[in-house]
């Protein structure tokens, strides 16, 4: 592990892969090396159920641009929901 | 380096092991060793952050081709099994692995090859990126090897923050111990170990008078042997080959 960034976070909610819908107890929020997408470190987050194995996880890689843009997008769409009374 | 003829006969086994690690656990190694009586030496791998992945096998391949017994053990086997992606991502939501049974680990390694028939009594260890760190802990923590390369690991020099219960203490702070020659490769655009991080390890080495040999590459960042990532580099990644075996072959042969 080189960056060894990491912030865990309890989250309820369903995460849906091929298989099917599951449940979702936690998030892992890596700032560190990806799998996948071709950058040295990546912010990376896998939605998991403690319960499950390590295939039962949904993974994203984001360039931290895109990353920084999607918490602002999940923070501006939750204030217009409270804005909203919904 | 082995240079190969075209009148020579070659062949390696490579397979799946069992091997007692830490605790005396059963754990899962790749094995890659030539076919023939030796006496061959020995190298430990210790894979990345990506996990016990095909480019650690190939690796191991690697190793065996140029005349060495090489076991790459499964370090995260204890998180359950899976694509080694998805269980490098499961060990990477939990923080790592504890360096204390890396270590263990290792040792148990080092010994099921010396207990091969065909090895010549001498191991190495070799390990790249969280690999290369844990490379030093193994050499610094036990007296089972005889060689150790570090390929650009992260975090040997750690700050207070940095510190957790698995990784407890910054091997840095382990210098006065290490008990084998160490060869350290890095990426002079590196982040992670940065170049002023690197300078510093090399002066707790020469402050304790080890034997030691680094070398800083010029237009490489990390993990420039990786020809599967955008980060591989060709050129440096040959040179630092070559250097890699002189560099066991002067201390395992």
């Amino acid at each position: 592990m080189c960056t060894m960034i990491l912030e865990r976070v309890a989250v309820s909610g369903a995460g849906k892969r091929e298989q099917g819908w599951f449940s979702l107890s936690h998030a892992s929020v890596t700032y560190d090396h990806p799998f996948h997408v071709r950058l040295e470190h990546a912010l990376n987050i896998d939605f998991v159920d403690d319960g499950g194995g390590p295939s039962d996880r949904l993974a994203v890689e984001l360039e931290p641009d895109s990353a920084r843009a999607l918490a602002r997008a999940i923070l501006s769409a939750l204030e217009r929901g409270d804005e909203a009374g919904v | 380096m082995h240079e190969y003829r075209t009148d020579m006969y070659e062949g390696m086994l490579a397979e799946t092991v069992a091997f007692p690690g830490d605790g005396g656990e059963l754990l899962s190694a790749y094995l890659a060793r030539p076919l023939g009586p030796g006496p061959y030496p020995g190298v430990v791998l210790i894979h990345h952050l990506p996990g016990w992945d095909e480019y650690y096998r190939e690796a191991t391949r690697r190793f065996a081709y140029h005349g060495y017994l090489a076991i790459c053990p499964d370090l995260y086997q204890r998180e359950g099994h899976g694509t080694p992606e998805d269980v490098a991502a499961m060990v990477r939501g939990v923080g790592g692995v504890a360096d204390d049974q890396v270590v263990a680990d290792m040792a148990g390694a080092a010994r099921y090859l010396r207990a091969l028939p065909s090895h010549n009594g001498r191991v190495g260890v070799f390990g790249t990126c969280s690999g290369g760190r844990h490379a030093y802990l193994a050499a610094c923590r036990t007296d089972d090897f005889d060689a150790a390369v570090d390929c650009w690991g992260g975090r040997v020099v750690m700050s207070e923050e940095e510190l957790t219960e698995k990784q407890p203490v910054a091997p840095i702070d382990y210098t006065e111990s290490l008990s084998a020659p160490l060869l350290g490769l890095f990426g002079a655009e590196d982040r992670s170990p940065t170049p002023e991080q690197v300078q510093q390890h090399e002066e707790e080495l020469r402050r304790h008078g080890k034997e030691y040999e680094f070398h800083m590459y010029e237009g490489a960042g990390h993990g420039f042997f990786y020809h599967d990532r955008g980060a591989y580099r060709v050129e440096q990644a040959m040179d630092g080959w070559g250097k890699l075996f002189d560099f066991l072959g002067r201390h395992l042969a």
